[in-house]
């Protein structure tokens, strides 16, 4: 399976940017466990848009500013 | 690793184990005597239950020693470690529904084998046989297809 999405994201950097949040006060933030939140960071799991939405959230920031998706050409 | 993912390494060793004691048990009690006339019916359910009790019971230990180990890991390193969350989460469902999907359709197409030899009217033994091959033979693949889905991604 590998890298399954086009989607990246600015987790890590949001993360340090926030205090250094860990990726354990992230997961109980939104309520998914500590290895989900790995799984979106390394970007070997796309979540859901509520998720997406929660992450965002988390950070204070829109969630352009979390995910990103390249450009078609 | 997620405690789900540790449940589903779980569950696949021992099926392999269950599944693997009893074909070692009723292969030796045959000694020369074919196969279906060998008594398995009580093996056959000894080695499912022994699977659905060792995953009740290796679940709860996980959960038990997965604590100890965070203890021990935030007494050594002096900072707080997270706790195991032992409910699963959303990507844990979507994974679980994947593998018990693929599982499916591996356990209706080797039903297909059980199913002819009830129709050819063989002995119980085989019919019963192919039956728990193919359930085994189902969650060895679900298991197998959720823990390529948490490692490599999904």
């Amino acid at each position: 399976m590998g890298k399954t999405t086009k989607v990246t994201n600015s987790i890590r950097a949001l993360r340090f940017a926030n205090a250094e949040m860990t990726q354990a006060d992230l997961a109980g933030r939104i309520g998914v466990t500590r290895q989900t939140v790995i799984a979106i960071e390394q970007g070997r799991y796309s979540p859901s848009l509520e998720i997406a939405f929660q992450i965002a959230r988390a950070f204070g920031v829109p969630l352009d500013d979390v995910f990103h998706y390249p450009d078609a050409h | 690793m997620s405690y789900e993912e540790k449940g589903t390494w779980l569950f696949l060793w021992t099926t392999i184990a269950g599944y693997a004691a009893y074909i070692v048990r009723v292969v030796g009690r045959a000694d020369g005597v074919a196969l279906e006339k060998v008594d398995y019916e009580r093996t056959l359910l000894w080695s499912i239950g022994f699977v659905i009790a060792a995953n009740i019971v290796g679940r709860i230990a996980l959960a038990i020693f997965g604590e100890v180990a965070v203890q021990v890991r935030s007494a050594r390193t002096g900072v707080e470690q997270p706790s195991d969350d032992h409910n699963m989460d959303v990507r844990d469902k979507e994974i679980n529904r994947f593998g018990e999907y693929v599982g499916g359709i591996v356990l209706g197409t080797a039903m297909i084998v059980p199913f002819g030899l009830a129709l050819g009217e063989v002995e119980h033994f085989w019919i019963a046989n192919a039956m728990y091959m193919a359930f085994v033979l189902s969650g060895l693949v679900s298991a197998s297809i959720k823990l390529v889905a948490y490692r490599r991604g999904f």
